[in-house]
């Protein structure tokens, strides 16, 4: 109890630090950009096979379940588009992106950690905190909603996709039910939800990076738990956000 | 100069470092050996401030560094160049881009100059045409001159290092020291080289301090090191069969 303490106050200092003094913002601007590619662009093949495959489960999923003539057609559209806009998209990709991006942060910081690059930068005068995370935090709550919004696309997508294909239900009648009753607000819910876990994502996983110590063996663990702990706090702060907002 | 008053570091119950004081001449290669473990880098990194002493004060050129605010420690900083153990170059970055890295953080050069600087502190450590190289293509050898090169690239008046030529052949080694001691004469720096070589010792050390078990034990000349009676300094000069040797030859 006293080490999760510890390590929630450690969190938060460096947070702090890596929140002060910017040295450069010439810099960081190259840096910024750097990262959204390796944070973002780079998710994007895994993040688009992953939505069309969700949209076209869920879509399949809904049609076979759906037994009761009394439901219309429809149902299969807008449940859907429900299901990813609302938890879909933003949830099960954000924890493939906190596998992905998570586990690449702590493993590039942690590695810079037990290879003295970061008491080098320090020696220079560099606040090694802002000039590795910063950019990284700024980079996700950047990038990722654009990810989640082409994620969202795609699942509704793999939806009309599965339909059009298997003809479990006629493309009219899916495209008529992702249509129904659209509420804008869900959207930008759910990329509230989207800017939190990035910020999750990075952070924590930056924060087991940066106070790795010991051998390579070390950052490797280092990127599980940034990993395992991402995750946790994707789901947990999902509930709560979840529980705020919606009900 | 830096000036060492007093320093105390422990981890948790183990005191690392007791009380040590110590004088680091301008101009002179002012090395700290002793065994592994003895507290030699905790020590060193006290001093450049990468962790933060119990006790005691490390003045440079009399100004308390551990008193000093952010801004006057960066400018501080700036003048400092270190040499790691395992060189610690970015490995994202080119050769080039490491040297220019300092150049292009805390000045306001241009891209031409930077560059400039960056092939003379190339030359100065005579390496030529691994600009676009990164660090884990090229030999342990050159990584730790391209260190040099980094270290020197904002012209230090404070250089550390630690444990230069550990895990290099002893010829390079030797063009390693030398390179050293040549740039601590040329530029006047307080240079602090942290060994456990011999051969280092006597090839380019001025002041010598001797640290036993997180005590400073001993110091002096290269000279004094070779003819001390002290029992646990004797053990570390004489470790070896060629050391030992050359005692009787001495006698
Ligand atoms: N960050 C640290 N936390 C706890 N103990 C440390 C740390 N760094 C070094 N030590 C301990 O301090 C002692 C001196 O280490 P060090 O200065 O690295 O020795 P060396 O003389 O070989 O450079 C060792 O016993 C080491 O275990
Ligand atoms: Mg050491």
């Amino acid at each position: 109890m006293t080490n999760l303490l510890f390590h929630i106050g450690q969190y938060f200092l460096l947070l702090k630090r890596a929140f002060s003094r910017p040295e450069k913002f010439r810099i960081y601007r190259i840096r910024f950009v750097n990262e959204i590619h390796s944070i973002g662009i780079t998710s994007l093949g895994i993040v688009s096979l992953m939505s069309v495959f969700m949209g076209a489960v869920i879509a399949l999923q809904t049609a076979s379940n759906m037994e009761s003539p009394l439901l219309p057609a429809y149902t299969v559209g807008f449940t859907t588009r429900q299901s990813i806009i609302l938890e879909f998209s933003p949830t099960i990709i954000a924890l493939i992106l906190a596998g992905k991006g998570g586990s690449n942060i702590a493993s590039e910081i942690g590695t810079m950690k037990v290879t003295e690059q970061i008491d080098a930068l320090e020696i220079m005068g560099v606040n090694s905190a802002s000039f590795l995370i910063l950019p990284k935090i700024m980079a996700g709550v950047f990038i990722f909603p654009f990810l989640i919004m082409i994620s969202m696309f795609l699942g509704v997508f793999g939806g009309w996709l599965i339909c059009a294909s298997t003809g479990v239900v006629n493309t009219n009648d899916y495209i008529y039910g992702i249509q129904y009753d659209f509420r804008t607000f869900h959207v930008s819910y759910a990329l509230l939800k989207t800017v939190v876990f990035a910020f999750i994502i990075t952070t924590i996983s930056s924060y087991f990076g940066y106070f790795s110590k010991g051998s390579a063996l070390e950052v490797g663990r280092s990127s599980t738990q940034a990993v395992v702990y991402s995750s946790v706090f994707i789901l947990l702060l999902n509930y709560i956000i979840t529980q705020l907002i919606l009900i | 100069m830096i000036e060492v008053k007093n320093l105390n570091k422990s981890f948790g119950d183990e005191h690392v470092l007791k009380d040590i004081s110590v004088l680091f001449e301008e101009g002179k290669v002012n090395m700290i050996i002793g065994q592994s473990g003895s507290g030699k880098s905790v020590f060193t990194k006290c001093v450049v401030g990468l962790h933060k002493p119990d006790t005691g004060e490390v003045l440079y050129e009399g100004k308390n560094f551990l008193e000093m605010d952010i801004d006057e420690k960066t400018e501080i900083r700036t003048n400092i160049g270190m040499l790691f153990q395992a060189s610690a170059l970015f490995d994202s970055m080119t050769v080039e881009e490491n040297i220019m890295f300092p150049l292009t953080m805390f000045t306001n050069k241009s891209k031409a100059e930077m560059l400039t600087r960056a092939n003379e502190c190339l030359d100065r450590v005579n390496l030529k045409g691994v600009n676009k190289a990164y660090p884990a293509e090229i030999s342990g050898g050159m990584q730790k001159r391209i260190a040099i090169a980094r270290a020197i690239a904002m012209k230090p008046k404070f250089l550390f290092c630690d444990e230069p030529n550990s895990g290099l052949d002893p010829q390079t080694a030797i063009v390693i020291d030398n390179l050293i001691r040549d740039l601590t004469y040329e530029m006047n720096i307080t240079t602090v080289v942290i060994t456990h070589d011999m051969n280092s010792v006597i090839e380019i050390g001025d002041n010598i301090m001797f640290i036993y078990k997180g005590e400073k034990w001993w110091e002096g000349s290269k000279e004094d090191i070779l003819r001390t009676d002290n029992k646990e300094i004797g053990d570390f000069v004489y470790a070896s069969e060629f050391m030992k040797t050359l005692r009787n030859k001495l006698a």
